[in-house]
């Protein structure tokens, strides 16, 4: 992974000590609130319902074990012993104080992270696929793109006070795992008729209130250009993007209103007096970036004889291989796979993770997978790199620390916003919503029987819980001072992304579970043969479910 | 007379404020944005630009105009940092100026964009402020007061 050389520790230094400057002016009535708010945004610092929110920077979900270790300690000495993985692949803390933000960021910086643009109208974290480097489909591993993005983006000063956050994603994958179309930009790695890999270049994805699917601004881009087109989309962003409403201000907004060729145009002009300037990449930086993600020392194992011993292990123990089954992947490199580990345990707050679980996770990965921790936009971690005969010996040591749940990618492991419990955005609750389901659909049986299935929940329109591209989900809508929940169908993320479309009327807290049960058991009723939920969905339409969900409710009626 | 931050110091401004309404400014007066389209002779002018409006109008002038005035209403409103931007780099040399509502914490920011003379709506403030200049000593990205990006400079 990247590390950090005298410069990048330099602006991340600075950066703590102008923000203590900020803090410190703050709190002695020489800042305004208005003028300090979007400051402390920029630093990750949100003022919420309970306590303040504070929002740590995992650039593109990777860490290595150390600064999971001093996430577990800042947890223990400034918060309440847990963190929160959200779905930006950042790390939450749900209870820090105002005035020792400065000492947390400080700690940060002593392990090379921060907190930089990870909330606030700026670019926020660049995102990718959570398998990069590791996964077979990979036409480039996509890292090194992110990490420049990152350094473009980090204290940029011309693009620090947009009309709205402007979130970029980046893919490698002909399965796009890092949903690139629900972005601001998406930037996919394509190869040209040639084999060159470029960028291809999208814009005008986002969720929210108003969710869209990213329109193709530039099929195949030289990657030397990358930097200088990003800054050409965002300048014509920057200066004609809504900022008398807040819910126009988004570029999917902009871009719809101009219509994508013009907002094309706009860009090719602007990128005419950028391009081939100074800010265009060099291949010695590419390849400087490139150097920090190369393969990590991998053993030379013979394959087959690796997966004859642990398919024998699987049977022996059928629990273990139950879980290699759910929780772990294909690695394209012989005798190894990939391991998720799920923070989706029933009776738990989806994504969250206690200072122990943080340090347990660091040992493992210190143990049987070079240090290197991942964090996924499903709320999930990942351990990307592990040899499968000591498999048996990791999941021994995760099912120690309840972290061993066997549910990745079903219905269980949803993805789920803080919600009313701690946003002050919120309109509804969320967590009692997941619990409530988490609880009814238990039985694991019934769950692989469903197949792949996720199921996403949002407290708010603001929809960091991408609601709109679950298959199934669900929606926080204040009616009248009380919270109820609107469903909706067959969204989906990846390359065949599709927003969900809504069921009907909302339904009460407390029918919930009912609800998910009922169109959970017309899909079963109406699947053909292996048929996933969303295949069914999209061969039947959204009304067989709506007749099964609503029926009771009419029958009163009549 | 008012003052200003100019080329890191603090000193009075030698321009009269703009005033929109009046229909014959004095040369000695920053024009607005419409003033100015009038002017004949744009030679030595000064002109102000409020957010929404394009600096584009002004391009074909760079090299005859002694200043230009950006205005921040409000200090969120970021359009500004593009508007310097697009002005450097077609070449304007003259004095560069923001105005208005930005605060002290944005100064790096609009330096690195172009602006070299900071006018702040409230005066009692320039002194303190000037510290914020000296926020950052490195970056990233290539700007207006260092077009080399940080990957281009690295040793």
């Amino acid at each position: 992974m990247y590390v950090y050389d005298q410069y990048d520790q330099k602006i991340v230094d600075e950066r703590v000590a102008q923000y203590r400057g900020q803090t410190e002016r703050f709190l002695a009535g020489k800042l305004t609130e208005a003028e300090f708010l979007p400051l402390r945004l920029q630093n990750g610092l949100y003022i919420q319902r309970l306590a303040p929110m504070m929002r740590i920077a995992v650039p593109y979900g990777l860490m290595n074990s150390t600064q999971l270790r001093k996430l577990a300690e800042i947890t223990r000495v400034y918060d309440k012993g847990y963190a929160h993985i959200s779905t930006r692949q950042n790390v939450q803390l749900n209870w820090p104080q105002l005035a020792e933000v400065p000492d947390i960021l400080a700690e940060l910086a002593t392990v090379q992270m921060h907190a930089i643009q990870t909330s606030g109208n700026c670019i926020r974290n660049t995102t990718t696929d959570q398998f990069a480097g590791v996964a077979g489909d990979e036409l480039e591993d996509p890292r090194p793109y992110c990490e420049i993005i990152r350094q473009w983006s980090t204290l940029h000063p011309e693009f620090a006070f947009l009309p709205r956050k402007f979130k970029i994603a980046v893919c490698g994958t002909t399965q796009d795992r890092a949903a690139i179309a629900a972005h601001d930009i998406g930037v996919e790695l394509v190869a040209d008729a040639q084999g060159e890999i470029g960028l291809k270049i999208l814009a005008g994805g986002g969720l929210g209130r108003t969710p869209v699917i990213g329109s193709v601004v530039c099929e195949w881009l030289h990657k030397k250009h990358l930097l200088t087109y990003l800054e050409a989309i965002l300048r014509v962003y920057n200066q004609n993007g809504r900022r008398d409403n807040k819910y126009k201000a988004r570029i999917k907004i902009l871009v719809k209103a101009m219509g994508v060729d013009a907002f094309r145009d706009a860009v090719e002009q602007e990128w005419a007096a950028l391009k081939d300037g100074p800010s265009t990449l060099t291949d010695e930086e590419i390849a400087r970036v490139q150097s920090f993600f190369t393969d990590p020392d991998y053993q030379k194992l013979d394959g087959d004889a690796a997966i004859t011993q642990l398919d024998e292990l699987c049977v022996k123990d059928p629990i273990f291989g139950n879980w290699v089954k759910r929780n772990t992947n294909d690695h394209r490199v012989l005798g190894y796979r990939i391991i998720n580990i799920s923070l989706k345990a029933s009776g738990f707050v989806p994504g969250d993770i206690t200072d122990e679980q943080l340090e347990r996770v660091a040992d493992l990965a210190d143990r049987y997978a070079f240090g290197e921790i991942r964090s996924t936009h499903q709320q999930n971690l990942v351990l990307a790199d592990v040899q499968m005969d000591q498999l048996y010996d990791l999941w021994q040591g995760l099912q120690a620390a309840g972290l061993a749940t066997p549910n990745i990618g079903y219905l269980t492991d949803m993805i789920c916003c803080p919600g009313g419990d701690y946003c002050s955005l919120a309109n509804a609750k969320s967590l009692p919503v997941a619990r409530a389901i988490q609880a009814r659909f238990e039985d694991l049986d019934y769950l692989y029987d469903l197949g792949p299935l996720e199921l996403n929940i949002s407290g708010c329109m603001n929809a960091c819980g991408h609601h709109h591209i679950g298959h199934i989900g669900i929606l926080g809508v204040d009616k009248k001072g009380q919270e109820f929940y609107q469903v909706c169908l067959g969204g989906s993320q990846g390359k065949n992304a599709s927003i969900g479309k809504v069921l009907g009327p909302s339904f009460k807290q407390e029918d919930m579970p009912d609800v998910v049960d009922k169109i959970l058991s017309t899909y079963v009723t109406l699947r053909v043969e292996q048929e996933s939920f969303l295949d069914t969905y999209r061969r039947v339409g959204i009304e067989p479910f709506k007749e099964r969900v609503y029926l009771k409710e009419k029958a009163c009626q009549a | 007379m008012p003052s200003l931050i100019k080329k890191g110091a603090i000193v009075e401004d030698d321009w009269s404020p703009v005033d929109p309404e009046s229909p014959s400014p004095s040369s000695e007066q920053i024009y607005s944005l419409d003033q100015w389209l009038q002017l004949e002779d744009k030679a030595g002018s000064a002109v102000q630009i409020e957010p929404g409006q394009s600096p584009a109008p002004l391009f074909d002038f760079l090299q005859q105009i002694a200043l230009v005035v950006v205005n921040f209403p409000v200090f969120t409103d970021g359009r500004g940092f593009s508007y310097a931007r697009e002005l450097r780099e077609r070449g304007y040399g003259g004095e560069l100026r923001a105005t208005g509502h930005f605060i002290r914490d944005q100064l790096t920011y609009l330096q690195r964009c172009g602006f070299d003379a900071f006018q702040m709506a409230d005066e009692s403030l320039l002194e303190e402020s000037l510290a914020g200049l000296a926020d950052f000593s490195e970056h990233y990205q290539g700007s207006t007061d260092q077009p080399l990006p940080l990957f281009r400079r690295r040793v």
